[in-house]
Parts: C-alpha cells; structure tokens; sequence
C-alpha cells in the first residue's frame, strides 16, 4: 500500500491539489496530513477542507504548531506569521477550528508514528534537524519508522545503535528502502513553503510493503499562490518565499 | 536454523535450490544456486553468517551492498536477481560472473609492464563506470576484482560502498569502515566516505603490488600503522625493480598521492595513461629512486598531525571529463580551426580539471609501419601542436595527440572515443558548399549519430 505522507501545506491550495494529484497518478491510496494545515498562506480553509474530507475517508492528520495557534497566538510566532494566524482565524469555520483543535499531537499506527515536531515532546514543537534530536525523537515514538514535517526540508534519519544516528539527504524522485530491521525518522519537506530556495512542493511516498521510501518535489503554479497572498493582504515576505522556495 | 542447513539434499530459500558452498568468508558464505522453476543462468547466493540478533554491526556490510547493488548496472558490476530482508531471511542472489579473480593473477607479480597496464586499464575502465553511476567502491583489492575472459574487469563486494543516493550507514563507523588496511586510501583512514578518488588511492596499490610484488605500505596491524599512510611515501617502485618503466612509476606514484587534490581526479584518466604509456607526461615522480630524506618526510608527519588532509572543497569537483577533438590537419588552413580552438577554450575554462585529447585521422590504411608512414605521423603530430598552441595549457600534463590512419574518418573516431571513456567530441561542422548535398555523408553527422557520448559541433558563420 502507498501512503501519500504531506506536512506544511500552510494553506497552499495550489501546492495541495498538486501533490495529492502526484501521489494519486504515483498509486498512492492512503494519506498522512503531518502538521501546519493553515499559516502563511492565503487558503487556509479551503485547504482545511480538503484534509478534512480526506480524514473522513480514513486519512491520518496530526496537529502542527500553526494549527495549534489558531485557538491561542503564542508568543513566539514573528508578526507575519501572526497575521496570518489571525486572517486564517477570521475565515476558518467553527467546525473547521474544532477539527484543527481535536487533531492529536501525535499519531502510532501498526510500525509507524506521525509527529509534527519530535515524538519526544510534540507540544514544545523542538526542531529535528541534527542527528541527536533526530535519536531522541526515534527512541520516544518507539515504533520502526517516524514521520514528520516543521524543518521544511527533507531529510532521512537512520538510527545506527549505540546513540548514533545516519543523516541522508535525499535525491528527489528515488525509492529508498527502509529495511524493517532499522529504526528510520524522514522528514518529509513542506507542501506549501519550501525553503531550499526550490520553489517546488515537498512530500513523500511509503510503500509500505517494500518497504521504501521517496521523496518528491512536484512544481505547481507558485506564481499563483503568491499573487493570492499578495492579493490577501498579508505581509510582502510570505509572497516572496513561496515565489522564491527560500 | 538456516536453510543451508537442513537435512536432506536441496534445500530451498525463497525458490531458489541451495547447491555446494562455493566460498566461506569471515561475514558470508557463497553457494552456488539455481532457481527452482527454470532458467539456465549460473547463479551465486551470498548469506551473511550472522542474524540480526547477534549484532546489527556485523551485518552492516551486507545491508550496504544490498541498498547499492540496485542502484547500479552495466558489465563492470554483478547483476543483482534477488535479495531477502535483513529481518528475515537475509541473502542476495547474483548470475555468477564467469572471469578469474584477480588476486590469482597477482599471485605471480611482479607482471610485465605490459601486462600491469592492461589490467590496471580495465579497472580504472569499472572504476570510471560505477563513478559515473554516483557509487564509490571503497574496498578495491584484488579480491574484490574479477577479469572476464574479455579482458574488462567486474568488481564485487560493496560492502564497504558509498552510493549518492542511499544513506550511508557506514557513515558514522570508525571501527570497520576503512576497507583493508594495504589498500585503504588515506582519507579513508580519516573516516572520509565521499571521495571517488579514494578508489584510485586503492588502484595505485594494486600497479604497484603487480608491478613489483610487494605492497607499498605493507600490511599494517594498527590504527597507528594505518595512520602512517597521512604522511608516508612509499619506495617508488623503480628502486625495487630497476627495469619497470618511468611512465609506469609517474602513473603509480600520481595514484598514491596522500592528497587526492594531487592524484588523478577521474579514472577515466588513469585508463588513458595506462593504455597510452608513450603520451604520460613524466614528472619527478618518475625520476625518483628512493623515499624522500628523513627530513622531508618528517616535515610531511608533522604537518599530518593536526589536522590532516585539507577538506576538499568541492569533491564533485573530481568530475574531470575528458575532451575529445577532432582536429583536420590534413587541411590546415581551413577557416574552421580558430572557432574549433575557441569552442575548446570555452569547454576548458569550465572544468577545474580536464583531459584534452587531440586526434588528427589522416587517410590510409591502419597499419603502424615504418619509413615514411612515420615520417606522415610526425608530420600531423606537430601539426596538432602547432593547433593547441595559442591555448596556452602550459604543461602539457592534461593534453595528448594522436594521429590515426583510417579510410573511415568517423568510425575511427568513435572507436578511439569509446575505448578511451571520452565525456565530450569536438568536431567542425561540414563545409557550408557541402550542406545542402551531403550533410548526412559528412564525418561530423556520423560522429554525431553514432556517438557514446556528447558531441559539440562547431559551426563558423558563413563568409
């Protein structure tokens, strides 16, 4: 079975719809929402609807730090993600903020655990960006693979034993197999802002079976989904890094 | 218990019919295998001789091989058929590569000269192709090289491998990761995974081995002895066997240079030099007789002890292609010279390193003969000089001329392209009265139809 895995889609209608239609041309059957639905963006509740219908057709979704802000702005977000926290609360309906604010922070099915941030405390929404977090993050999931999202790039962990951990980047479009026998973190890259100064959208594909892993960067009209944040209102810097991919 | 080991005759595992153990390693054993349903084809199963419940560590080479091996093709690598998971019934299936090992050839080194640079040729041929597929084999021994009947080498055992697209499990490993310690380049030694010319560390210590029979760092039994390769320069190989020839010492001793920076950076480059002795520009290292003094090499441990070998820069920067042109020096006058020479200008000045090989075919029958055949050879030979002249390579040390007598222009060309692992063909467009009539009989359209590899075309403007 494929499992489509999207984190920080960031209310990018255009990078959605993109890769959810990749991953079904790819034979994907399953989908992982991985976090960071709204934010930044300029549709964050269409986008909430499309997740919304996928969950009720058996999706995984998680809760991501900017989905968690829609109920309370916390403190450390930076005003232009703010202001898009606040433009998002003005649109999303009641249900679609009940459905944000009833996602779990994390997720264990069968030999998989979704995570947002790192398993080892999602709430405090800590980077997994080294090779130590990516080990703690590992060793509090506890299950065989763990998939997550926040970093914005992609990224696979390979915990080696003896608190040692490989860091891959990998190369879009290749199948990695991620033997049973190994505990493996990917990160999957962001849908809706990526920050490799590649505009293209990130996501990745389990083939549970083999089992193995791709990750994916699909193009979509970025120019379009820029011009809407632009168009919105909200601040100059959110269209210029989706324009941009920085 | 394992399938190996059942009672009764064929045991099976995944459909495959367990024959004889052709081989029992310290980490695997080999049997010969045949597939249950049909299928003539030879084939090898290899099963590591451990589970996973006796130490992941064990098992780490095996899992590599078994991540690389698919990412990788062509007739210098074995053919992967099958491969079991780690957690349950680990093995990988390959057809049996019919050739000879050659640790059995280098058991009667020292070879001819001859003979070391054909070998060493159609490794450097295997080692140029798996680089070119993103894999570094980091465990080049003569164990680990296999010579068809044919002549081209295969090399097995990727358990030490690098590949760009797999994360490297060996990555973090610093107790077992080094390959074997006569043969791992120094870098290696350092822990370093990523750099394709470690390989031709490892190729240097092979010529020399069946250049002189012996090992140019011994076998050495401790990290400290490992550590000697950071500084250490072996005794050139001429002062073992006096009649080895001096383009075979520059060759070996360019390979085992302690910085990769100095040896060659591609290994197509090596194949070329070994299988063109008379085009190897001869430096001091082919001059030298003996080990540098005391002084010098205590000057070289000194500078190792901090922080040893400088962090290449840029490793993908060993990417040197080899540059072919086609120079008519039967017309030497015709107006498509400069912009051939300003076309290779622009293709140099974008490669940090390069090998420039200049082929003039004069027409006549390929035979290497005497008199005045020799006397046209020389003649079109400072001919080419006299082109690659105004782009003033300085040394000569990336550039070669060959003058190739053949009836067929393009054929000659592409076979010498081919053989000579060229990345690019430079070649002058056909004459602008020819276009419209002949274009396609032009030796320009043939190379270009017909190539392995790139061609650029120059074209001058119409006057």
């Amino acid at each position: 079975m494929i499992l489509a895995l999207l984190s920080d889609i960031h209310a990018n209608l255009e990078a959605l719809d993109a890769c959810l239609a990749h991953a079904s041309r790819h034979g994907a059957l399953r989908f992982a929402f991985l976090g960071d639905l709204v934010g930044y963006g300029a549709d964050a509740a269409p986008v909430v609807e499309r997740v919304m219908e996928h969950v009720s057709r058996g999706a995984i979704a998680v809760r991501g730090n900017h989905d968690d802000a829609i109920a309370r702005s916390p403190r450390y977000m930076n005003e232009a993600a703010l202001q898009a926290i606040e433009r998002a609360r003005d649109s999303l309906t009641a249900p679609q903020k009940a459905f944000l604010a009833g996602l779990p922070l994390s997720l264990r099915e069968g030999a998989m655990c979704f995570v947002h941030a790192s398993a080892a405390a999602p709430e405090r929404w800590e980077y997994v960006d080294a090779e130590s977090a990516a080990l703690r993050s590992i060793g509090a999931a506890g299950t065989t693979y763990t998939f997550s999202g926040h970093v914005h790039e992609q990224w696979l962990f390979t915990d080696l034993g003896e608190r040692r951990a490989a860091k891959h980047k990998p190369a879009p479009g290749t199948s990695i197999p991620l033997g049973r026998h190994r505990r493996w973190l990917a990160l999957v890259g962001s849908v809706g802002q990526p920050r490799d100064g590649l505009p293209s959208a990130a996501y990745a594909l389990f083939d549970t079976e083999v089992p193995a892993l791709a990750f994916h960067r699909v193009a979509y009209d970025h120019l379009a989904a820029a011009r809407k944040i632009r168009a919105a209102g909200l601040p100059e810097a959110l269209a210029y890094r989706v324009e941009r991919g920085v | 218990m394992s399938a190996a080991e059942l009672p009764g005759a064929s045991p099976e595992l995944d459909g495959f019919v367990l024959g004889e153990r052709i081989h029992a390693g310290p980490a695997s054993d080999m049997f010969r295998v045949r597939r249950r349903a049909a299928g003539d084809v030879p084939l090898l199963m290899k099963r590591p001789r451990t589970t996973v419940g006796a130490g992941a560590a064990a098992l780490i080479g095996f899992e590599t091989e078994a991540m690389v091996l698919p990412f990788l093709g062509g007739p210098h690598v074995p053919t992967l058929v099958a491969s079991g998971p780690l957690d349950r019934a680990p093995y990988l299936v390959f057809e049996e590569v019919e050739g000879s090992s050659l640790a059995r050839l280098a058991e009667e080194a020292p070879l001819e000269a001859s003979r070391v640079a054909e070998l060493g040729a159609a490794i450097a041929d295997a080692l140029h192709d798996i680089h070119g597929q993103e894999a570094i084999h980091l465990d080049l021994k003569p164990q680990n090289v296999l010579i068809r009947p044919s002549g081209a080498a295969v090399l097995i055992d990727f358990g030490m491998a690098h590949h760009a697209r797999c994360p490297d499990l060996l990555a973090e490993e610093k107790r077992f990761a080094a390959g074997s310690t006569p043969y791992v380049s120094p870098e290696q030694v350092l822990g370093r995974r990523t750099d394709p010319r470690s390989d031709l560390f490892a190729l240097g210590v092979i010529l020399y081995e069946m250049a002189t029979g012996k090992l140019p760092f011994g076998v050495p039994q401790t990290v400290a002895g490992l550590r000697d390769r950071l500084w250490l320069e072996p005794v050139p190989p001429r002062a073992l066997k006096p009649d080895l020839p001096p383009w075979l010492q520059e060759v070996i001793l360019r390979c085992l240079e302690v910085d990769s920076a100095k040896r060659y950076q591609s290994a197509a480059h090596v194949a070329f030099d070994l299988r063109h002795p008379d085009q190897v520009p001869v430096t001091q290292r082919a001059a030298r007789s003996r080990r540098a003094g005391v002084l010098a090499q205590a000057r070289r441990w000194w500078a190792s002890r901090p922080a040893p070998l400088r962090e290449p820069a840029d490793e993908r920067a060993a990417e040197a292609p080899v540059v072919l042109v086609a120079v008519d020096t039967m017309h030497p006058d015709d107006p498509r010279h400069p912009a051939i020479r300003d076309a290779v200008a622009r293709i140099l000045s974008l490669s940090a390193d390069f090998r420039l090989i200049l082929v003039s075919v004069v027409h006549g029958e390929p035979v290497g003969g005497a008199g005045t055949e020799a006397g046209i050879h020389l003649e079109h030979t400072i001919r080419l000089r006299h082109w690659v002249e105004p782009l003033r390579l300085g040394s000569e040390r990336r550039m070669s001329t060959h003058v190739i007598e053949s009836l067929n222009p393009a054929a000659a060309l592409l076979d010498f392209a081919r053989h000579n692992n060229v990345d690019l063909i430079v070649i002058g467009a056909p004459h602008a009265d020819l276009q419209a009539l002949a274009w396609w009989r032009s030796v320009a359209s043939a190379v270009t139809a017909n190539a392995h590899c790139s061609v650029h075309v120059v074209r001058t403007p119409r006057g």
